[in-house]
């Protein structure tokens, strides 16, 4: 028994490990200061088809930023620029 | 004499005039109070992203002017006794914010 557990699994086709994509902050590159509430169509690539707000391991964005991002999502929401939740609406 | 920026929506039932007529009521407010006004926009009739008060389109304008912090209270007390506001929301405009809108006016100029 303790033979075949030590015997190496072996998969059909090889493991794929994705390739890590460098993530970097958007804002910082290209160098926006400020993240306005009013333009729902920049504001609609941090949310996900719920409508929710992606978190930073997603979007890659830095902690000042996402903070802002989160801050202008909220805004539009108030305004109903933005629906809180929603399905598909992408 | 803070930047500031006002977004607010009207209620879809009230005609063309009566728009213009309540836009031009919370501009001049703000002119009789010592604020000056440097943009006003009126994005017009738009759907809203859900339900507010069982409507469905809201007039959106916005208004960005410069005035003193104590304004603002009574300007939002105005707008709150306002059966034909549904929403507002005033924001203001720090240094990076205030060169945003400045741009962005410039665009919309040319534009």
């Amino acid at each position: 028994m303790a033979a075949q557990t030590s015997q190496e699994v072996r998969f059909l086709t090889p493991q794929t490990v994705d390739v890590k994509k460098k993530k970097y902050c958007r804002f910082k590159k290209s160098g926006i200061k400020y993240i306005d509430y009013k333009d729902s169509e920049f504001l609609k690539k941090f949310l996900n088809e719920q409508g929710k707000i992606l978190p930073r391991r997603i979007t890659g964005n830095s902690l000042k930023y996402q903070r802002r991002v989160a801050q202008a999502v909220k805004r539009a929401r108030h305004l109903a620029l933005l629906p809180f939740v929603t399905d598909m609406f992408k | 004499m803070n930047q500031y920026e006002t977004v607010f929506i009207l209620t879809p039932v009230l005609s063309d005039q009566q728009m213009k007529e309540a836009v031009d009521k919370y501009q001049a407010y703000l002119t009789e109070n010592g604020a000056e006004i440097i943009n006003v926009e009126n994005w017009g009739l738009k759907k809203l992203a859900y339900n507010i008060e069982k409507k469905s389109t809201g007039f959106y304008a916005m208004i960005e002017y410069k005035a003193d912090p104590q304004l603002i209270a009574k300007y939002e007390l105005q707008m709150r006794r306002d059966e034909r506001v549904l929403r507002y929301l005033t924001v203001k405009n720090e240094k990076y914010a205030a060169q945003y809108a400045e741009k962005r006016r410039n665009l919309k100029k040319e534009a």
